[in-house]
């Protein structure tokens, strides 16, 4: 077991580098100069020249990278060009509004996703089920940004119960966000509850079909008591990894439900850099998501290593 | 349902052939007199607020998804196969470098990797379908290359290695043809992505540039006439849902027939 996270961690790690790498390319290819950007179109070239030499624009790529990979892992991240601020607490607080609303949708989709998929399981093919399949497929083919938009129009338009927009001030506390977080959370909750529904709904199934759960049904125990103690047990582990793998999903997910509903996150901060052409920004939240994403999968991976003892570590 | 997905499905692939030659109104063209006007026989889908006919506008939007989807998922698709069919044949050493490789591209959220290469090459069409076809890749070289591996020890494998077959030809002539099955159902489901995808950028303001009838920036122009033209948006956003909806039924359909472990256990 220990070998198995070592290894994995040591992917994990070499990941990360490679993405990092292909992040620094990406932006550096990115037409236009810095030293323009900052100083403006009227500066001299001998002005710029400075800049490029202060910044260390004119050392080769791989010097450029060394650096700039140093100086992550120092946890200095830069400034921003756009706004001027520090990149590292601008990031790191929109990560923290980011997770705010990723606990909300995970306290939302979690609990339903397996309760749907379980009714669907033991009520198969029944036309309960039906509709809970085609309805979770049907929710998979919903972008979040058309859903977002509807709830809106429902719940804030129509309905006037919660606000149409999330721009909260970026270090509100949990509570004072809350009601903004609902209807975001609600949007990126619908795609990963479709997910929950139908990987609960076919490990279910299978685990139903077994001749344990047969012998527990001939020996006439409750329902409840072969679902609990018998059932779930077992056909939860891949909703399990579903559930971890989901994060980085969600984070995807994000990116669109945070601009439609203007919430200050993570991902509305990726999009804000990319159009700004923010380099030292896009940086950094590409590098975190991609980490996030990575190390998600990885905590999938172990529980799943953890709960199955069947699997073989390779 | 499959087979009711699948008409829907077939349904947009002719507007997207004909969309432009049966389109009411040109999609570009002004009517500053009609402005905002709601569905009505002379506009089906209403008008928007430059009074231009929103369904001539979907209709032709159709062919930008097909083309751009499409043609995305189909370049990953070939070249995702070879590199899966290389991965798993060639050796270890190739097997490593290709699909570490890969897993670092898996390793990106697709929407964020998208923004990120965009931004980098800039948005046009060709763009935007080569970032597909990157994005895609790796799944498609996975299913290849685990198909190569189980397929390496089966009989008639080893029946051609035994006869002096060439590499090339067990590769292409014996053990892709047993791939295309799975490979033709990951493609549907890519498709199906694919539209999401390339909406969800337009919808950032990162797809394809105006005047082109984009469903995402569609969505997105409407926002704000929502309260006075709500048609604007709903009327694309639809298109975008029943197109992937229907895509993802029939990959679903497709993926029972092919798959007889997947449907034994269903029925």
């Amino acid at each position: 077991m220990r070998g198995f996270i070592a290894r994995r961690l040591a992917f994990v790690v070499l990941t990360a580098l490679l993405s990092s790498m292909v992040v620094f390319a990406a932006t550096n290819v990115l037409p236009g100069d810095v030293a323009t950007m900052i100083l403006g179109r009227e500066a001299s070239e001998q002005a710029k020249d400075e800049l490029r030499s202060q910044l260390g624009l004119d050392k080769p790529l791989v010097v450029q990278y060394g650096h700039w990979l140093g100086n992550m892992a120092k946890g200095d991240w830069g400034d921003s060009l756009s706004t001027g601020q520090d990149v590292r607490s601008v990031a790191l607080q929109r990560l923290r509004n980011s997770a705010m609303l990723a606990l909300v949708a995970f306290l939302m989709y979690v609990p339903l996703g397996i309760f749907l998929g379980v009714v669907a399981a033991w009520r198969r093919d029944s036309p309960l089920d039906q509709v809970i399949s085609t309805g979770s497929l049907a929710f998979i083919g919903l972008p979040e940004f058309v859903t977002g938009v509807l709830l809106i129009a429902l719940f804030s338009r129509a309905l006037g119960w919660l606000p149409a927009s999330s721009a909260i001030d970026p270090g509100s506390g949990f509570f004072t966000a809350f009601p903004s977080l609902i209807l975001p959370a609600l949007t990126v909750s619908l795609t990963s509850l479709a997910y929950v529904v139908r990987m609960t709904r076919a490990s279910t199934a299978d685990v139903l079909q077994t001749d344990y759960v047969r012998t527990a049904r001939l020996k006439g125990l409750s329902t409840p008591s072969i679902l609990f103690r018998h059932v779930l047990r077992n056909s939860l582990l891949p909703t399990v990894t579903v559930v971890a793998a989901g994060v980085g999903w969600l984070m995807g997910g994000l990116i669109v439900t945070e601009s439609v509903f203007n919430y200050p996150g993570l991902g509305r901060l990726v999009l804000f850099a990319i159009q700004r052409r923010d380099l030292p920004l896009i940086q950094a939240t590409t590098i975190l998501i991609v980490v996030i994403f990575v190390l998600a999968n990885l905590v999938a991976d172990i529980v799943y290593a953890l709960l199955n003892p069947r699997i073989r570590y390779r | 349902m499959a087979l009711a997905a699948t008409s829907v499905f077939i349904l947009f692939l002719f507007a997207a052939l004909f969309g432009p030659l049966v389109a009411p109104y040109d999609h570009t063209a002004q009517d500053a007199a009609q402005r905002l006007q709601g569905p009505s026989p002379a506009h089906l889908m209403g008008t928007d607020n430059f009074g231009r006919d929103v369904f001539s506008r979907v209709l032709v939007g159709t062919q930008g998804v097909f083309y751009l989807g499409g043609a995305g998922t189909f370049l990953a698709a070939v070249l995702g196969t070879a590199l899966g069919l290389i991965a798993g044949y060639a050796g270890r050493l190739w097997d490593e470098a290709i699909m570490r490789v890969l897993d670092v591209l898996l390793a990106f959220p697709a929407l964020l990797l998208a923004m990120v290469l965009l931004s980098t090459v800039g948005p046009s069409d060709i763009n935007l379908i080569l970032v597909i076809t990157i994005l895609y890749i790796p799944m498609f070289a996975r299913i290849a290359r685990s198909m190569v591996l189980d397929l390496r020890t089966r009989e008639f494998v080893e029946a051609a290695r035994l006869r002096g077959e060439s590499r090339r030809y067990i590769l292409f002539g014996e053990m892709l043809p047993n791939a295309v099955a799975p490979l033709l159902v990951e493609a549907s489901i890519r498709f199906a992505y694919s539209i999401f995808l390339v909406a969800s950028l337009g919808f950032l303001g990162l797809g394809v540039a105006p005047p082109s009838p984009d469903w995402g920036r569609q969505v997105n122009d409407a926002r704000t006439f929502f309260d006075v033209a709500p048609w604007m948006l709903l009327f694309p956003a639809a298109a975008i849902s029943a197109l992937v909806i229907s895509t993802s039924l029939m990959a679903d359909g497709l993926r029972r027939v092919f798959d007889p472990s997947v449907e034994g256990r269903r029925r």
